[in-house]
């Protein structure tokens, strides 16, 4: 049996990486990656609401996944601060998904395997999902790395940026760490890219200190619900 | 930035039945293109295999050619197997 708080912080990965992914329709590279990044994005909500439905069962208070992703403010948020970080690039939003992916994927794998069925359920069906945006990740990131020199710069710079937030995702499970590393590596080398070094270690997420871009991604998607409450269309 | 090229989607809806044309999409590249098919085609389990080919590859007839390509088949009913007595009891021909 899960605790409210693991599978409460495990549901708001999914789903506020949701909610960047969608905010790319109509505005990837082209219509085609529009499509594929919003089916990664559904991915992500449908594995966030069976995870956030399991983690109001556990809690046992009467909240539901509509209660825990639209009545919750930025500080009850439970995700690492990784999912929540702008996308000012698309290389930005590669290099999340590649590492988040990769992660999640190997999680995913752990927890299908554990003792808790329920949540042994959900992990097996999103675990082929994630291995699914994983392999998109890592083909961008390979065309981006070993592509034109502008790509590269930016795709190392995008890589260099976010690598510091792998640790607080690293530091749940470090029986993790050389597999997830492998892979990553992998996908570095061959796209031509550098790892960067290990220094600065921003955490927190799992504890609700968030960035602000948080509080900025929750009010877009809960102002709905927050305006007209049980909104249904 | 130049426009990605066009590929045409082929997509085998079960095994043993042929592979068909479903339409067509843009992609930097084969495996690209391969993965968009896979999401813009087969969402709703549509099919278990999928081909994608260049559309710069595929050479096609012409419209303005119609008239001698596929007219002078028109009245050549010989070539249509009509004339054979069926034997009764045949029920696969």
């Amino acid at each position: 049996m899960s605790g409210f708080g693991f599978v409460l912080g495990l549901g708001d990965d999914a789903l506020v990486a949701a909610q960047r992914l969608a905010q790319w329709c109509a505005r990837a590279p082209e219509l085609e990656e529009d499509v594929a990044l919003a089916n990664i994005a559904l991915d992500q909500l449908g594995a966030a609401r069976l995870l956030l439905g399991y983690a109001g069962e556990l809690e046992g208070e009467g909240r539901d996944e509509d209660a825990l992703a639209y009545l919750r403010t930025d500080r009850e948020y439970r995700n690492v601060l990784l999912v929540e970080l702008p996308d000012r690039d698309f290389a930005v939003l590669m290099a999340k998904l590649l590492f988040l992916s990769a992660w999640q994927r190997l999680r995913y794998e752990d927890l299908a395997a554990g003792d808790d069925e329920r949540l042994a359920g959900i992990a097996a069906k999103a675990v082929k999902e994630s291995a699914y945006h994983l392999d998109h990740s890592a083909l961008w990131t390979v065309r981006l790395g070993d592509g034109t020199d502008e790509s590269h710069a930016r795709m190392q710079r995008a890589v260099d940026e976010v690598w510091p937030y792998t640790h607080e995702l690293l530091a749940e499970a470090p029986h993790l760490r050389a597999n997830w590393l492998s892979t990553v590596d992998g996908v570095l080398a061959e796209a031509t890219l550098r790892r960067p070094d290990d220094g600065w270690r921003p955490g927190g997420g799992r504890d609700g200190r968030h960035t602000e871009a948080l509080s900025y991604l929750l009010a877009e998607m809960q102002v709905l619900h927050r305006a007209y409450p049980g909104a249904r269309w | 930035m130049p426009e990605w090229p066009l590929w045409e989607v082929f997509v085998r809806p079960r095994r043993g039945l042929s592979h068909t044309h479903v339409g067509s999409l843009h992609a930097p590249d084969a495996a690209l293109a391969l993965r968009n098919a896979r999401d813009l085609f087969t969402r709703r389990q549509e099919g278990v295999s999928i081909w994608v080919v260049p559309a710069a590859a595929i050479t096609a007839s012409s419209p303005d050619e119609k008239d001698s390509f596929f007219d002078p088949a028109a009245d050549k009913v010989y070539r249509h197997p009509t004339f054979y007595e069926v034997p009764d009891g045949v029920q696969h021909l």
